[in-house]
């Protein structure tokens, strides 16, 4: 059986009503509902209390840090669970590379505690 | 052996109006004021010890959604209804105006219990005597603290208001008047 492009035609006019009554509805209610407005309305709500100074300034995200090295030694660990799984077959090489490996990391452990990115206060 | 348990729902009646078969025709007023008055959207602003009566209200036993009113809003952008509840003290004032101020139109209030009536006990310097020194109020309930059959009660009330607001109150001289009274300012 053919399927002609027309075919779609229903599916096509579905989609027009839905958007059309969503677009409707919208026009509807704004020119049912009342408005008013006043300087204290429009302000921000923050529960009643007056609000104080702007939301947009920078601040230092520390726990970020602290997470990111956290995933970050945390894949470590996950790395050396095949290794000690097969830690006969690769024998004293496996050793040596996993040696080498935490060593790696050991030197960024360092490095993040000389830059004191793990200080809390 | 089952029984069919046939579910007691009311649905509400549908306003005046003229039908023939395949048609009904309504006022546009009463139609948008029977949608309302079904799906009013409350802000509860719990203060003491109402709020707990208003809780036990929209728990299951009571259940406020048989009336439309389940949806909390705690966002004055979205609410229709502001329901005080409890002691408002001279600082709390301030606070409950803008809530107030920054709900959308159209907008009702409802004082619950003797405190956010009339200050109740607490006849001191430090209470406001009634909410209605800062802001206007359309249903009061009294009581220390009310029932909730009684809330419900002063639900129903707003509720027959909504129904009946005609489209032209919000922008009448009557309410701006209102308004200018209370000191919020009209733009």
């Amino acid at each position: 059986m053919q399927n002609s492009s027309l075919d779609f035609l229903p599916i096509v006019l579905t989609f027009i009503v839905a958007a059309g009554f969503v677009v409707l509805i919208m026009f509807v209610t704004h020119w049912l509902g009342p408005k008013r407005f006043s300087k204290v309305k429009m302000e921000s709500f923050e529960c009643g209390i007056e609000s104080q100074g702007n939301a947009r300034i920078p601040f230092s995200v520390k726990y970020f840090l602290v997470a990111i090295l956290f995933v970050l030694f945390d894949v470590e660990v996950i790395f050396m669970y095949p290794w000690a799984v097969n830690f006969k077959d690769l024998g004293i090489l496996g050793f040596m590379e996993m040696g080498l490996f935490i060593a790696f990391f050991m030197v960024g452990f360092y490095y993040i505690m000389k830059k004191g990115a793990l200080k809390w206060e | 052996m089952s029984e069919v348990i046939t579910p007691k729902v009311n649905i509400v009646a549908a306003p005046d109006g003229y039908s023939q078969p395949g048609f009904f025709a309504a006022s546009l007023e009463k139609a948008v004021g029977l949608a309302r008055k079904n799906s009013i959207w409350p802000l509860p602003f719990a203060t003491s010890c109402c709020g707990i009566e208003f809780m036990a209200m929209m728990a299951p036993h009571y259940d406020l959604g048989r009336f439309g009113s389940e949806r909390l809003s705690f966002s004055p952008r979205q609410a229709d209804l502001l329901m005080v509840m409890g002691t408002i003290a001279k600082k709390m004032g301030p606070i409950v105006r803008k809530v107030y101020e920054q709900m959308a139109e159209p907008k009702w209030v409802l004082a619950m219990g003797a405190c956010a009536s009339s200050g109740g006990i607490f006849d001191m310097y430090s209470v406001l005597q009634g909410i209605d020194k800062i802001i206007p109020v359309d249903v009061y309930v009294p009581g220390c603290p009310p029932r909730p059959e009684q809330v419900i009660d002063g639900i129903m009330l707003i509720q027959d208001m909504v129904g009946k607001e005609t489209f032209r109150r919000r922008q009448s001289q009557e309410y701006k008047d209102l308004m200018t009274k209370y000191g919020m300012e009209n733009q």
